[in-house]
């Protein structure tokens, strides 16, 4: 019974090498360690034998069923492993073909030229104010010292609805608004984003409608130093580190000292080119200390108050960052424009 | 105003400075110079004034004259091309070895067999530039004044070596609208001396008074009247510089009488003006206001209708002139004119405003009336034009010119302090460096320590308080020079409110689910102005604002609805072949039910978007989908999701939408806006395809939004899902089905989702098939079926009696 045992140990392993499919290895299984399989009816024939041999033989036979389960355990990784490998080489798919797009937008460029100003600005603690864009003489014009008739109004040629209602042309008025609504009370540090209106014609360099950010901080002791320092921070975030910048003294009603702020220039790093015509220097924003009637109208003593502001185009800023030559780009909403601007 | 370097070095020497670094100075100093023009772009060489002696016609050649030149040393026999040579004109010679502008140089040549020893100029050969060459010398060569000597050179003739400053003046520096002015800014700034003019005159024994006298009606309007007789004036052309300077001013030679009062005007920023004493035709001169439609022609001809705000000079009867906007024609200098009274005066800005912006007639003198002219210098300037007069047209003055002075001499007090100043700058300047910039401004004040009072001298008009003077200090000390600090004050963290942070999320969220954002007008047409208009809108009776004055048609009328301008964007889209859009638009519409406005409109932040073409493209797979009414709406619905506000969408009828595809939304029973598809027709008309759009009240839906995120436990035991399909008429909504079951008091349901719409085969006419999916759940139990049956059992009968459904089976 041991050289049966043996040789059936033998027979199945050397079927176990041959087969190659999972089904047959499963049909071994059957044949050799089934119920009805070939190690069973050997042992059948364990009754015949004496109360010495059964153990040995028990235990010699327990040793043939792990050895050919074994056998076929280890037929059974390897087929599956094939089987997986050849699976897997069936599956491979051109990674080159194109992914099926996902339709993403994105923001128009003003808005986003307008958000990276506002956050700049939110670091530097001051908080984002919007008025309305239909304004009254009074806001537009008298509360910022630019009294009915003041040949300043000529720099501003205006849209308007009746003798006392206009287009606003200016994000200022908000200013006016702001000191009025906080009565006197300290800090006030604001910036106003906004659509503003002038009577020009559209063309290269002009639009009737455009945009602009006004700054104001009022407080005690404000310096027109703080003001070089924060339009200095300003522009080095928003033009790059390496600019510099330059004040140069101008006139705005609402503000005295007024200033025009300049960066120099990207294209030539001031030495003087086409794009800041020779000069080294590119205008960029109006700025000043507020006009001390300002204050007062607004309710502030400017003895003891003092403060800056500022207004910028982001119009004029996307065209000089970006370089586009054309202002009505802007407003035409060609869809190969705004997509230009759609990459973090 | 445009400066002339050369005629500016008569006040100030300004060095070796290059017109480039003075402009530069200038403009950090707070004028800004826009341009700097060359008279003559290059130099020319060896170009002299030539006699022509004698001018034939060229024997070969029609268009060509022979001419024999005199140029001091030789005579040159010169062949010209130009028309309007002629024998006994002075003209300027490029000699040969001469090198004129663009390296042209002249040779003896041979032209049409007869040679030609040089060339006749005119000035844009001699590299002026055009914009400096009047009208009446464009054509052909130059002709000089007959007085030039024969063989000079002809840079310093014409002026050809000066360069002109464009200055981009602000209105409150009216002062440097007068060279006198801007040679105070170039001193200031240079720290160099000032040379002012010598205005003596020599006066005949003959008093004014026995010609004219003169009256002001209202002094208020006219604080000075001067009137200066002039006699035996002899008409003529100015002389050769004098005509270069005003030409490099930008203001054409005339005659010596106009060209002397145009040279005073800009020298002394005061404008002047010459009647004819005879045809004045008395021996009075009145200012007053103009009679209500009193008429005057005007020097240009045009007979003006007067109001009686204009400001008229008077001969006592009629008007002879408009006060300080136009001479009248009555009174004009002519070529036969002999006496002159000359007018040096100062009127009242606003009345001169108002009268030359209502005739449309802006001229350099009522510009510097307008912005305020130096009163202590009228009659200084009145004194220039007498001695320039007696000079160049050898007129005869007259004693004690007649004057009506009520000028407020009393020279303005600004008191300021150092600590002051330092501290509004932020500088450390010291009270020395102050005494020394205000002597260079040429102020006068006195200093008790560090405390000033400074005299404000009348040319300048802009200073009138405490910070007027820190610019002063500032801008001659130097901008570059103040230091770069952040304000000291505490701070404060910085940060939107709520509902910008709500906008700014909204458009992230657009944009991440596909849509561009687009800017478009606030201002439209008439015709698109009444389109698409929100039922909420509509329902509060808006009136269309119109701007009375509109720049052009298309941008006339205050919007009522983003969409019809962002819809031109898609057809202008479309026309450039760009047909797959999908934009949105956040602004304001401006809504007043007002027909006559009286106050500022409401204005009411919108939400829009406009869809359409395709949405998404799989190409090698073939599989595309193309914009419709679900792809909007699920990006609708998303929002309403985001925002975690509950939306109804109600089928409506809206004008310019698609009467079948159009539905309104409500949050907890407010109308919030609208969505559907363009109306066809509508679509046709402004050149789109099918299109899809959305209008949502930003206002009320931001005011809806609560803040209200919390945490809810997640549910421990597991939903049942029952699907039902009922049979109902075509006209029931899936939706009201869907709420009806969630609104019912059945336990367990907690949501219900619509998964099939079937018509068609197998189903009688008029009825379709709504199939849903019923998902029960309890919090605390496991669900028997028993329980969901029950439940799904009443959900069936509730919907059979409601709507008349049967079961699909």
């Amino acid at each position: 019974m041991q050289d049966q045992l043996a040789s059936l140990q033998e027979e199945a392993l050397a079927k176990v090498e041959e087969v190659s499919s999972l089904d047959e290895l499963q049909q071994l299984n059957v044949t050799y360690l089934g119920r009805k399989g070939s190690l069973t009816s050997v042992l059948r024939g364990m009754g015949k034998l004496s109360p010495e041999e059964r153990p040995v033989i028990g235990q010699l036979a327990n040793k043939v069923r792990e050895t050919i389960t074994q056998a076929i355990e280890a037929k059974k990784a390897t087929i599956e492993a094939e089987l997986l490998e050849h699976q897997l080489a069936e599956e491979t798919i051109d990674v080159t073909l194109p992914g099926r797009p996902v339709q993403v937008g994105g923001s128009h460029i003003l808005t986003a030229v307008i958000e990276e100003i506002e956050d700049l600005f939110i670091g530097l603690g001051y908080e984002v104010r919007e008025g309305p864009e239909v304004e009254t003489d009074y806001y537009n014009f008298e509360a910022l010292n630019l009294p009915k008739g003041h040949p300043a109004r000529d720099m501003q040629d205006s849209f308007y609805l009746t003798n006392e209602l206009l287009l606003r042309t200016h994000t200022s008025p908000v200013q006016a608004r702001t000191m009025e609504e906080l009565k006197g009370r300290e800090p006030v540090r604001m910036i106003c984003p906004g659509k503003v209106y002038r009577r020009d014609s559209d063309d290269a360099t002009h639009s009737h409608q455009f945009t602009q950010i006004e700054g104001l901080y009022v407080d005690k002791n404000v310096r027109m130093s703080d003001l070089k320092g924060t339009l200095d921070q300003f522009a080095k975030k928003i033009f790059g580190e390496d600019r510099e910048i330059r004040l140069r003294p101008s006139f705005f009603p609402f503000t005295e000292p007024s200033v025009e702020m300049d960066i120099s220039c990207k294209v030539c790093s001031g030495k003087g080119c086409s794009v800041c015509k020779q000069t080294g220097w590119i205008e960029i924003l109006g700025a000043g200390m507020v006009h001390p009637k300002v204050l007062e109208m607004a309710g502030y003593d400017s003895k003891v108050y003092s403060g800056f502001a500022f207004g910028m185009g982001p119009d004029r800023i996307a065209m000089l960052k970006y370089g586009i030559d054309d202002i009505r780009q802007f407003y035409l909403n060609d869809i190969r424009f705004l997509q230009q601007f759609h990459h973090a | 105003m445009l400066v002339s370097l050369n005629w500016l070095k008569n006040y100030v020497d300004y060095g070796a400075l290059t017109p480039e670094e003075l402009g530069e100075l200038i403009t950090k100093s707070g004028i800004e110079v826009d341009g700097i023009h060359h008279v003559a772009a290059e130099k020319s060489e060896q170009v002299v004034v030539g006699y022509v002696q004698s001018c034939e016609p060229h024997p070969n050649a029609d268009r060509l004259s022979l001419c024999q030149v005199d140029v001091g040393d030789e005579v040159l026999q010169i062949v010209c091309g130009a028309p309007n040579v002629q024998a006994g004109q002075k003209v300027a010679v490029a000699k040969p070895g001469a090198v004129l502008p663009g390296n042209f140089k002249i040779k003896k040549v041979k032209l049409r067999g007869v040679e030609s020893n040089g060339m006749i100029c005119s000035l844009a050969e001699l590299g002026v530039d055009e914009a400096f060459i009047p009208a009446d010398m464009a054509e052909g060569i130059y002709v000089f004044p007959e007085d030039v000597e024969v063989g000079e050179s002809v840079e310093a003739l014409l002026n050809l070596n000066d360069a002109i400053l464009d200055f981009d003046l602000t209105p409150n520096r009216a002062d440097c609208l007068s060279m006198l002015g801007v040679a105070y800014e170039v001193s200031a700034i240079l720290d160099v001396p000032l040379n002012l003019p010598d205005v003596s005159v020599t006066t005949i024994d003959e008093k004014t008074s026995d010609y004219t006298t003169v009256a002001v009606e209202d002094p208020k309007l006219t604080p000075y009247y001067g009137a200066f007789i002039i006699k035996d004036v002899e008409i003529k052309p100015s002389p050769l510089w004098m005509r270069n300077y005003l030409m490099a001013a930008g203001i054409r030679p005339i005659n010596n009488v106009v060209d002397i009062t145009n040279y005073v005007l800009i020298e002394y920023g005061q404008p002047l003006h010459a009647f004819d004493y005879d045809r004045v035709g008395t021996k009075e001169i009145l200012v007053r206001n103009a009679k209500e439609n009193e008429t005057i022609v005007t020097l240009d001809g045009q007979e003006r209708t007067l109001k009686a705000e204009d400001l008229v000079i008077t001969n006592g009867e009629e008007p002879i002139a408009l006060a300080g906007v136009m001479g009248g024609a009555n009174s004009e200098v002519t070529d036969e004119t002999k006496t002159i009274l000359l007018e040096a005066a100062l009127f009242d800005p606003f009345t001169i405003r108002k009268t030359a912006q209502r005739l449309g007639l802006r001229s350099e003198a009522s510009n510097r009336f307008e912005k305020g002219i130096d009163p202590s210098r009228v009659k200084e300037a009145g004194m220039r034009a007498c001695q320039l007069l007696q000079k160049y047209a050898n007129g005869k003055v007259l004693m004690d010119p007649a004057i009506v002075d009520h000028i407020d001499r009393q020279e303005k007090i600004v008191t300021m302090n150092t600590m002051a100043i330092n501290n509004r700058l932020g500088t450390n300047i010291s009270t020395d460096e102050i005494k020394d910039i205000l002597r260079r401004l040429q102020f006068n004040f006195e200093v008790d320590q560090d405390d000033f009072s400074v005299s404000i001298p009348t040319r300048r008009g802009d200073i009138t308080i405490f910070e007027d003077m820190v610019e002063e200090v500032a801008r001659i000390y130097g901008y570059d020079n103040l230091p770069y600090t952040l304000p000291e004050n505490a701070s404060r963290p910085g940060g939107f409110t709520k509902e910008q942070s709500l906008k700014r999320a909204i458009k992230q969220y657009l944009q991440s689910v596909g849509l561009t954002e687009a800017i478009t007008y606030s201002l439209t047409s008439e015709e698109l102005v009444s389109k698409l208009i929100s039922p909420d809108i509509q329902s509060e009776d808006v009136q269309p604002i119109a701007l009375p004055m509109p720049m052009s048609e298309d941008h006339k009328f205050l919007r009522l609805s983003i969409l019809p301008e962002l819809l031109k964007t898609l057809a202008y889209n479309r026309a450039r072949k760009e047909t797959d859009i999908a934009y949105y638009e956040l602004g304001s519409v401006f809504l007043s039910n007002e027909t006559t406005l009286t106050k500022q409109p409401k204005e009411n932040l919108r939400l829009a978007g406009a869809l359409t073409g395709t949405w998404t493209e799989h190409k090698w797979r073939q599989e595309k989908v193309t914009v419709d009414f679900y792809i909007v709406k699920g990006i609708v619905e998303g929002l309403f999701q985001f925002l975690n506000l509950p939306v109804v969408f109600k089928q409506a009828t809206i004008n310019d939408l698609h009467p079948g595809r159009c539905a309104t939304l409500h949050v907890h029973d407010q109308l919030v806006g609208f969505i559907g598809q363009l109306h066809p027709m509508v679509a046709k008309q402004m050149d789109l395809g099918d299109t899809f759009v959305f209008d949502l009240n930003m206002e009320t839906i931001l005011a809806l939004h609560e803040d209200k995120l919390a945490y809810k436990q997640i549910p421990r035991y597991p939903s049942v899902v029952r699907d039902v399909a009922f049979v109902v008429d075509q006209d029931i909504q899936a939706n009201d089905i869907k709420m009806s079951i969630e609104t019912s008091d059945i336990p367990y349901v907690t949501e219900v989702d619509i998964f099939d719409v079937y018509t068609g085969e197998h189903l009688p006419e008029n009825k379709k098939s709504l199939a849903y999916s019923i998902h029960f759940q309890d919090p605390e139990q496991t669900l028997t079926d028993e329980v969901v049956d029950d439940a799904f059992e009443k959900i069936v009968e509730l919907i059979s009696n409601t709507y008349n459904a049967t079961i699909r089976s």
